[in-house]
């Protein structure tokens, strides 16, 4: 079970809701997927279009826990305008702080980041600030009483995977909060190898909008983020240079 | 009266004062929606009661698509 604050999911996949070819595709990914927790971005509304549906409208919200982020924000103070207005909806109180700060690579400003997260904890969210893989960051995060890290596995969008495990790992042995693999991932693999690092859990949203088939990759990423998951408990076997035989090396029917 | 709503300047047409009354103008109340009025959130149960005075600036949000 991951567990987030008070909230227990079953899940360890948690899914974002942008850049769907279509409404009908995305409902079937995230039924396929088997998410439980869902990722929205906050937008003034386009009144002034003709009336357009809704992905929210369209989903059963008893089933699922929704994650705003706060894309768009620079600085901390436009972070935590965004979360309020999400929160004021009354269908969360769980924000994924992102404060980007460069606009090429999508980073997020590490130092904006910190004090929207603080800011936020004290008006009582449940914060999963989004970060790089900083390991410092990471503890200075807990150290402020943040619900869950969500270090980046690589730049947003990117699909280049995990660029870094080894920081990742640190970040995941010295945390005693969830950590949550955020961003980059590119294929079932990647999720895989996030979970067998001892990941928490594991936040895409690309990789699956924007694959070829995203209701079979929505499966394949649910498939990866439980093998990787189960594989992380089961311990895996120790590296070694050379082969060594599955096989017995005596009572040789040959000799 | 004139507000400026999502960036935009408008002009209210008579009987639309409160945020409520501005909501179901643009069909909006059975929407997810989050309204600001100068900055400020207004909460649900404010909206028949917050009136809206010229030169105010609205925001009327909701969720999106995201990551």
């Amino acid at each position: 079970m991951l567990k987030i604050s008070n909230r227990t999911f079953h899940s360890r996949l948690l899914l974002g809701t942008g850049k769907y070819p279509s409404y009908e595709i995305q409902k079937k990914a995230v039924e396929v997927s088997d998410t439980e927790i869902l990722t929205f971005a906050v937008r003034r509304m386009n009144i002034f279009a003709d009336e357009q549906p809704n992905f929210l409208d369209l989903l059963d919200l008893s089933k699922y826990t929704l994650l705003p982020n706060t894309a768009g924000a620079k600085t901390a103070e436009e972070a935590v305008r965004i979360a309020k207005l999400a929160k004021a909806s009354g269908l969360c109180d769980m924000i994924k702080v992102e404060v980007i700060g460069d606009d090429r690579t999508l980073l997020p400003d590490p130092i904006e980041t910190l004090k929207a997260s603080e800011m936020l904890l004290e008006e009582g969210f449940i914060v999963l600030p989004y970060t790089s893989d900083d390991v410092v960051l990471a503890r200075r995060l807990e150290e402020l009483g943040v619900h869950a890290v969500m270090p980046a596995a690589s730049p947003i969008g990117s699909g280049k995977g995990i660029i870094n495990p080894t920081y990742l790992k640190f970040i995941i042995e010295q945390s005693s909060i969830p950590v949550i693999i955020d961003a980059g991932i590119g294929s079932p693999k990647d999720a895989a190898f996030a979970m067998e690092l001892g990941a928490d859990g594991v936040l895409l949203n690309t990789a699956v909008s924007g694959a070829k088939d995203p209701v079979k990759m929505a499966q394949a990423m649910n498939l990866a983020v439980k093998a990787g998951r189960l594989g992380f408990e089961a311990g895996r076997i120790e590296e070694k240079e050379y082969g060594a035989a599955s096989s017995p090396t005596t009572g040789m029917v040959t000799s | 009266m004139s507000i400026t709503l999502n960036g935009r300047s408008v002009d209210l047409q008579e009987g639309v004062n409160t945020v409520e009354q501005l909501l179901s103008h643009y069909h909006l109340e059975n929407r997810i929606v989050v309204v600001e009025v100068n900055k400020e959130i207004v909460m649900k149960e404010n909206y028949k009661t917050i009136s809206l005075s010229h030169g105010d600036v609205v925001e009327i949000i909701h969720f999106v698509g995201g990551g």
